[in-house]
């Protein structure tokens, strides 16, 4: 096999007594759609956390691509190819759905010391919102402040402005939560799309969503990795099915 | 949305026209005194318009801003100081004269509050919150202090200049003229600052404002922008005070003393924050009340605090939200 394009190696993370993570190793290859399933509490949060630069682990190490950016500051993170969409929304609410993105957009296009073009009407920077506004689908709303959206509406934005970066591993965290039934098909169909120009490594919460689009799972519970294997694997293995898929499975 | 934004246009051109013609309705009105009020009023208002970078674009909540104030003017008077003196500023490794010219000074006074603002930013800015408040308001204390104990420089007392600083062409110490060129300096600052808070480092800042560790996460290093920030609305408040020190001819440590702050603070806040010309209105309407209130009672404030209290209760972008027309958004 490939290179993986993520490799976390013995990751461990304390809040206090709270053990967050534990020991885990997991790997991410290129091209692949990468589940990270557990029940509540888990540590599925805080990996994602960890590995995007929110916060720094106890002990082991991150690797993206062969560099090891354990300790990288946050900020060069994306350069390198790594994006995120937070599980509670985080979107600039007092700025517009445009400049939301459009912040995301400049990020990738060198330094924003610039100081006297309205950022945007800058046509370079027009043609790539455009197109990342109609990819959400939220270009009837983009001049609206992000605060008056729906709340399905800035879980678009929020996967928006992830798109936005261009990332080579994208680390979405239960985008689909609260989101409705017509949003959840929608964005289903654009990770799909997405496979083709980017690694994934998404938290997601509902079963179905995950068997459909995952190429491999990981299951994670108090921290700690059970299990790693492709759906079929996961749906049979009796420790996942006791420990988070709960009993009524068997039942079936 | 449409009718709004000229409501918003309609304002600007009013004021600005009312700026403009001020002089000459003065002198009509026999009130010459009223220029030099105004002058006070347009300096006040280009500290305010400045604190507002940080304050409302930033979310900084910085209480020391009259620490670059202070610096300006003292940038200027010691400088006249030493030209009147006749002796030098700096004799050592070379030999550098005061200047009682106002293209020396006043780029002098700029240059050295923006580079203070470079080291109390460079400090503060890794705090945020109440931390960040504490310590810009204990620089801006420190160097009061500093001031106060400078004997050399006048100490408590402050310092006189003798005349006002001069400009080519222009003679300063014509109110009127002095006027005009404050005014001209308030616009191209505004015409700056209005353009600076919709460019793509505009944008960084009201980023952060929301959320610093979002911003990160995109990828920017949001330290140096907030630091640059922070040196641009430093060094336009050194400007300010240069421009203060000319217009009252004399400077002293009270110029930075942390109520002073506190005075450019409620400005922002009367005027509203984030909207970059309601602190202009800030500044005239305190300026204004403080000149009237005071013929009455030598306890102004306690009438001008209920009022500051209402509009910042009240009026979610202060007096230039009631005028402009509110639910707009200016950040
Ligand atoms: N900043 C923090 N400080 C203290 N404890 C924390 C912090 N963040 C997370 N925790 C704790 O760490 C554990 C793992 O939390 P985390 O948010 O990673 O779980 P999760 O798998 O994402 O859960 P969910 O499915 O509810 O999103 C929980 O017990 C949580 O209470
Ligand atoms: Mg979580």
């Amino acid at each position: 096999m490939a290179e993986p394009l993520l490799r976390i190696d013995k990751l461990s993370k304390n809040f206090g007594s709270i053990v967050a993570s534990q020991g885990v190793s997991l790997e991410v290859f290129p091209g692949e759609i990468h589940a990270l399933i557990g029940p509540n509490g888990a540590g599925k949060t805080t990996l994602l956390n960890q590995i995007a630069g929110d916060l720094v682990p106890d002990s082991g190490q991150i690797f993206f691509d062969g560099h090891d950016i354990t300790r990288l500051p946050l900020y060069q993170r994306s350069h390198l190819g790594l994006a995120r969409s937070y599980q509670i929304t985080s979107v600039f609410p007092q700025l517009s759905v445009e400049e939301n993105l459009l912040l995301a957009i400049q990020a990738q296009r060198g330094h924003s010391f610039r100081f006297w073009r309205r950022g945007l009407s800058i046509p370079e920077l027009r043609d790539d919102l455009e197109s990342s506004l109609e990819r959400v689908g939220l270009s009837e709303r983009a001049e609206m402040s992000a605060c008056n959206l729906s709340h399905g509406e800035k879980k678009q934005l929020e996967v928006g402005m992830a798109l936005a970066c261009n990332p080579r591993l994208l680390l979405l965290d239960e985008p689909m939560a609260g989101m409705g039934p017509g949003g959840t098909v929608e964005l289903s169909k654009l990770i799909r799309r997405l496979k083709e120009k980017t690694t994934i490594l998404l938290v997601e919460h509902d079963m179905e969503t995950i068997f459909a689009l995952a190429d491999r799972i990981t299951v994670l519970v108090y921290g700690e990795v059970v299990t790693t294997g492709t759906a079929e694997e996961i749906r049979s293995n009796a420790i996942v099915r006791h420990a988070y898929l709960g009993d009524e499975d068997e039942a079936c | 949305m449409s009718s709004r934004f000229d409501r918003k246009k309609l304002c600007l051109s009013f004021g600005a026209i009312l700026l403009i013609l001020l002089p000459m309705l003065a002198s009509l009105c026999g009130e010459p005194y009223l220029i030099s009020l105004a002058s006070r009023i347009l300096i006040y208002a280009l500290a305010a318009v400045s604190l507002d970078l940080i304050l409302g674009y930033g979310g900084l909540v910085s209480l020391g801003h009259a620490a670059f104030f202070g610096i300006g003017a003292y940038m200027v008077a010691i400088l006249a100081h030493h030209d009147f003196e006749g002796t030098a500023l700096i004799s050592w490794p070379l030999t550098v004269p005061g200047s009682d010219s106002a293209l020396i000074a006043w780029p002098a006074a700029v240059l050295c509050s923006g580079l203070l603002a470079a080291i109390i930013g460079a400090l503060s800015l890794r705090t945020t919150g109440m931390h960040f408040i504490m310590i810009t308001l204990a620089f801006a204390q420190m160097l009061f202090y500093f001031f106060v104990g400078l004997e050399s420089y006048g100490g408590d007392d402050g310092l006189t200049l003798f005349s006002r600083n001069t400009l080519p062409h222009f003679d300063l110490s014509d109110d009127t003229q002095f006027y005009y060129v404050c005014l001209v300096l308030l616009f191209v600052f505004l015409l700056l600052a209005s353009r600076l808070v919709v460019s793509r480092f505009g944008l960084v800042i009201r980023g952060c404002r929301e959320n610093d560790k979002r911003m990160q996460s995109l990828g920017f290093p949001t330290y140096r922008y907030k630091l640059l920030c922070f040196m641009i609305a430093g060094a336009a408040s050194g400007l300010a005070g240069a421009l203060i020190a000319n217009q009252i001819e004399y400077v002293s440590p009270g110029l930075m003393h942390w109520t002073r702050s506190g005075v450019i603070l409620v400005m922002v806040l009367l005027g509203g924050t984030g909207t970059l010309y309601g602190p202009v209105l800030g500044a005239a309407a305190f300026l204004l009340l403080e000149e009237i209130l005071s013929i009455y009672t030598e306890h102004w404030m306690l009438y001008f605090g209920p009022l500051l209290i209402l509009v910042v209760l009240f009026a979610r972008h202060g007096l230039y939200g009631i005028l402009a027309g509110k639910g707009k958004r200016y950040g």
